[in-house]
């Protein structure tokens, strides 16, 4: 058990993370159910009260309960990895990537999952924090619904399928990402 | 009993991300700069075996465990939604390094602040909620 353990214990490659990601697409799917998480933003939407003076939330979240219920083994799964496979906490990025961080001043780039003085409670008080941290996640709810689907239900479930409007989605998660990146963040990580 | 499941499997994805460092605002950092093969890895070799799964699901016309055939619905046809929904998605993502999914594990791994994105999220897609009728579609 204990070898069991430590052998997943180590970070695993991208060759063991893309198919079980697929398994689970289709586990779901042969559960009768099509796989994608920004659904739930509606759902608790939904169940916040939003339905009341919004059509958009007015819908029976219920029949959509199983996805609440796979976010909260998302948050067991993350508490189990953090907890108990978790020897080392760092991440293996590459030097070239330190470097560039390094330039941007961010202390120890990889040291740990986040980095730390941007995740923290103290950076919501600060400028850079609060719009990278409360400007971000706006846009992601924003950007997911229009979109009508993340990384999970258009990357994964929709070119699995083969599906021209998920193709437009990723390329315009990419012109999006590729824009903050390069133009955003060099500016917003050094103020 | 039925519902445990999907805990199950939302509990395999979940270390699964972790693991893989997928959950990591570095590691989708590095992917925009293209500095690293690893989340091209994982997300090409999701969609290569995806690709594989669906289509066996066509070819044999599988059903679902409850004797239903399993569906695939088409999404709706239309450029702006997707590329205007998706632009403004690819922000928040490079942003916080986190989306719907990776937003929840990094809660579990202890990232107690990552409930502040969660709560905008839902801010955000309550007002597309109420824009929805005045946006391109």
């Amino acid at each position: 058990m204990k070898e069991a353990i430590d052998f997943i214990s180590q970070p695993w490659p991208w060759y063991v993370a893309g198919p079980v990601i697929a398994l689970v697409m289709f586990s779901l799917l042969l559960l009768g159910n099509n796989f994608g998480l920004s659904a739930n933003l509606r759902s608790m939407c939904a169940i916040l009260g939003a339905g009341k003076h919004c059509e958009f939330f007015d819908f029976n979240w219920r029949a959509q309960a199983w996805n609440l219920v796979f976010a909260a083994g998302l948050i067991i799964g993350g508490y189990i990895a953090h907890a108990f496979l978790t020897p080392s906490g760092g991440v293996n990025i590459s030097s070239q990537t330190i470097a560039d961080l390094q330039q941007l001043g961010i202390e120890d780039p990889g040291k740990s999952l986040v980095p730390e003085n941007l995740f923290s409670w103290q950076s919501l008080a600060t400028v850079r924090g609060f719009i990278m941290l409360v400007a971000g996640g706006f846009l992601i709810g924003f950007g997911t619904r229009y979109a009508g689907g993340c990384t999970s239900g258009h990357a994964i479930s929709g070119l699995s399928d083969l599906q021209l409007p998920s193709l437009i989605a990723v390329i315009g998660f990419f012109i999006g990402g590729l824009l903050v990146t390069y133009l955003v963040l060099p500016f917003l990580l050094t103020i | 009993m039925k519902i445990l499941r999907y805990l199950i499997i939302g509990i395999i994805f979940g270390i699964t991300l972790a693991k893989a460092e997928v959950i990591s605002w570095y590691r989708i950092y590095e992917m925009f700069r293209f500095q690293s093969f690893h989340m091209y890895g994982i997300i090409g070799s999701a969609i290569a075996l995806g690709i594989v799964f669906v289509q066996l699901i066509r070819r044999f016309k599988l059903n679902s465990v409850d004797g239903n055939p399993i569906q695939i619905y088409p999404k709706q046809r239309s450029v702006s939604r997707y590329l205007y929904g998706g632009i403004i998605f690819g922000l928040g993502w490079a942003m916080t390094g986190a989306c719907p999914g990776p937003m929840f594990i990094l809660l579990g791994n202890g990232v107690s602040v990552i409930l502040v994105v969660i709560a905008a999220a839902l801010l955000g897609t309550y007002t597309y909620g109420l824009l929805r009728n005045k946006l391109p579609h």
